[in-house]
């Protein structure tokens, strides 16, 4: 027990006494962890349980797109969603209780303002919801499938791979379903156990055809989405659920783009580039500012935001110029989307690398019910990497 | 006349293991036949019995095991909204008829497997409060030693607690195919959701299991809601026991624990005798939302809450049947309440003081694995040991 204690913090703290691990050690642990963070001081052991592992950061506010509103990520989700219905006459929107605004309230109020025949439910059957919307986009309105939860998108899987995905190659070009946007609420939720917790991001990145995109915040999310439905390919958008109503941000009320397939540098450095995307960015954002006041580390933070195709250009200039990289995902390490970044970057800045590619990850086991603060890649681990590559 | 001959054998035979000077009483008291709704059927020529016999032992054990049942989820209730219990919690209260009648006809050596609102199945099948309790809060005494939570529960013929909507119903007709493969005279119930009975693979499985004739009960355990919406708005068929087709199927009031009863006893019977599959549609009504998260009436309104509670409870109905037959007398009833109440501080007691399950856990149970495995994880350099 005490061995896989320090396997978490080694080096990372010497101030932590490692005795034994029963329900003292453990809160001690978990309280020196998040002493560290700011604001959590004084709380009781139930509530210091609840914090979560990264803080937002809100984006600054967008002044090209007119004027704006504060919105969280659901809202800015049914802005874009409202915004759509307004513009496309062929737009629907369909999934499992989106007709009441949704599980996340990402749809209020749309079914009344745009009629029962946009807006609607479908009963419980994944893959008769994706199928039916290839079929709806096939016929040419745009088609806006809500899948519940991330976790719940494997029936789907054959419908979105087989059909979807192919549908414009196998036919030479003569059908596609480009006006298909499958939504699902990603990622962990601090409670969410295994089945609403997971990241399947990698599972569809190996499916060339479709496109896969997350956001990190409420203005990215409407931008990015508005791009995903106006796109000619069917597109796969990962909404991070933790942030649906932590995250927010003054987003503009008309509608924009943001384009896909171009990753973003939210800060410029010279000594190591991280890379995420969707939630684990704050923490990233965090790290890079650990690394700076501890370790003197300058840190490039690069958003993915597309995961397929992903914009391979952004990411190498990045690492010929600081030399290391940091890929870090809450997904299982193994085959997760950080080992086709790892392995593009060393085929085309090989001789450029300082250190070997760090990937930061979820360990390769179901996603936990009661583990889940020891499973996701945090600030302090993140931190540790960036130590190892430094001085390697 | 042959139900009552049936019903008359069945009281010797339970008298024959008393002795003499109680089988006066005894027969007294089980002597009131208690008549029955009739249920539909589809595609069945004989339906289960209406007029039945419920002995004392069995009344007072039916009350008390849903008595236990309704306590249990209220406490999780209480629990979950003093942040002890997290993550998601479905809680069974309401349809505790429906668990315990169809325990009431099966053997413990029969095969169970259903959804996520499962608490109620997992005491019913043999395991204990406490247990339960611990798997709720995630700690090691849990049934599932803290590693799945309210939705993973599991024990001996109890294959979940299954989180994915529908995905356990291909999964009891593998159970039962094994069952007569084996050639052990078991069947499998397969439960499921008014919700998931729009999933395509519940129908992959009717056909498989009509076609092979496994001895599988499927029970659609009906509350009229999936989730938020109503099965109006859900199912183009809401005559959910006529949905297997070519399955015979009953439709059964599942707020009266004896009905069920009586339903799984003719479809355990049915497929025992190797007539293949049957489908039971169970009637009945949830008083929480679907989960902790959902309050339960922005779909519904209060007054049909309360309607369905004053009128259709299934622990008052077993409690006024009971009475009125002079079963048993109010004061009995209070002390098995007292108890009931007990034995669940006692095990919420242990569920929030037990420790959490060690470290090494989170990599263990992946695999089967004879040497302890390598998990790599955050670090290439930090491997955890996966043991099995």
């Amino acid at each position: 027990m005490a061995a896989a204690a320090r396997f978490f913090i080694r080096g990372a703290n010497s101030r932590l006494s490692i005795s034994g691990f029963g329900t003292g050690a453990q809160s001690c642990f978990g309280a020196a962890l998040l002493r560290l963070s700011p604001g959590c001081s004084s709380r009781t052991k139930t509530q210091r349980r609840h914090a979560s592992h990264f803080t937002y950061q809100p984006d600054p506010v967008p002044t090209q797109y007119g004027p704006t509103q504060k919105m969280n990520l659901f809202q800015s989700v049914t802005s874009a969603l409202d915004n759509t219905l307004a513009s496309d006459p062929t737009a629907v929107i369909f999934g499992e209780d989106v007709a009441f605004g949704g599980v996340f309230r990402c749809t209020v109020g749309l079914r009344d303002k745009y009629g029962k025949d946009r807006v609607f439910n479908t009963p419980l059957c994944e893959q008769g919801i994706v199928g039916f919307g290839i079929g709806v986009a096939v016929a040419g309105a745009t088609a806006i499938a809500e899948i519940q939860f991330a976790d719940y998108i494997y029936p789907a899987f054959d419908q979105i791979v087989n059909e979807a995905a192919k549908y414009r190659y196998r036919s030479g070009n003569l059908f596609d379903c480009g006006n298909l946007t499958i939504r699902a609420p990603w990622g962990c939720v601090g409670h969410g156990s295994l089945y609403h917790s997971q990241s399947p991001e990698a599972f569809f990145a190996h499916c060339p055809g479709i496109k896969v995109v997350i956001p990190r915040g409420p203005v990215q999310a409407k931008g990015l989405l508005l791009s995903c439905i106006s796109d000619k390919n069917p597109c796969i958008f990962f909404e991070p659920k933790i942030l649906y109503r932590a995250a927010v941000e003054q987003v503009p009320v008309e509608p924009y783009t943001i384009p896909l397939s171009q990753a973003e540098v939210l800060q410029e450095g010279s000594d190591v580039t991280l890379v995420a995307w969707g939630t684990q960015i704050h923490v990233m954002r965090e790290v890079a500012n650990m690394a700076q006041e501890k370790l003197g580390v300058s840190c490039e933070v690069i958003d993915l935001q597309t995961i397929l195709p992903w914009d391979t250009e952004t990411v190498c200039k990045s690492v010929v110029k600081t030399g290391r990289l940091l890929i870090s995902h809450e997904a299982p390490i193994t085959g997760g989307f950080a080992a086709e970044i790892s392995s593009t970057v060393q085929e085309e800045c090989f001789l450029n690398l300082e250190a070997p590619i760090s990937r930061v990850c979820g360990y390769d086991t179901p996603f936990p019910h009661i583990f889940e603060p020891f499973y996701i890649p945090d600030k302090w681990k993140c931190l540790e990497a960036i130590k190892r590559m430094i001085n390697y | 006349c042959g139900t009552m001959l049936t019903n008359i054998s069945n009281v010797l035979r339970a008298c024959a293991q008393r002795n003499v000077s109680a089988l006066y009483t005894t027969v007294c008291e089980i002597l009131d036949f208690i008549l029955l709704q009739k249920c539909d059927t589809h595609k069945l020529d004989e339906a289960p019995a209406t007029e039945v016999v419920m002995t004392r032992e069995e009344g007072l054990q039916y009350y008390r095991t849903m008595q236990t049942m309704r306590r249990m989820e209220l406490k999780a209730d209480q629990l979950y909204k003093q942040k002890i219990i997290r993550g998601f919690c479905h809680l069974y209260d309401g349809q505790e008829a429906c668990a315990v009648g169809i325990e009431a006809s099966i053997n413990l050596s029969d095969h169970l497997i259903t959804a996520y609102r499962a608490h109620g199945y997992t005491y019913t099948r043999g395991g204990t409060v406490k247990e339960i309790m611990a798997e709720l809060t995630g700690r090691r005494g849990g049934i599932a030693k803290g590693k799945g939570g309210s939705m993973h529960m599991y024990c001996k013929n109890f294959y979940g607690g299954n989180g994915i909507v529908g995905a356990q119903v291909p999964l009891g007709a593998g159970v039962a195919l094994a069952c007569k493969h084996q050639g052990r005279n078991e069947l499998c119930v397969c439960l499921y959701g008014d919700g998931a009975a729009n999933q395509g693979q519940i129908f992959e499985t009717y056909n498989m299991a009509a076609l092979w004739k496994l001895p599988v009960i499927f029970v659609c355990e009906n509350n009229r809601y999936g989730m938020g919406t109503s099965v109006e708005r859900a199912a183009a068929s809401t005559d959910y026991y006529k949905r297997g087709e070519f399955i015979p199927g009953l439709r059964v009031d599942g707020m009266d624990v004896l009905c069920v009863r009586e339903a799984t006893r003719f479809a355990a019977e049915h497929c025992r005798s190797g007539k293949g599959p049957i489908l039971m549609e169970l009637q009945t009504y949830r008083y929480h939302g679907h989960s902790m998260s959902d309050p339960g009436v922005s779909y519904r309104t209060r007054e049909e809450i309360q309607e369905v509670r004053s009128k259709s409870d299934p622990i008052s109905m077993l409690k006024d049947r009971m009475l009125s037959n002079n079963m048993a007398s109010v004061e009995e009833l209070k002390e098995i309440d007292v108890e009931v109440r007990k034995e669940i501080e006692d095990a919420a007691q242990f569920a929030t003081t037990d420790p959490e399950p060690p470290l090494e856990e989170l990599c263990n149970h992946i695999f089967y694995n004879n040497p302890p495995l390598d998990v790599r994880g955050t670090h290439p350099w930090s491997k955890l040991k996966s043991v099995s």
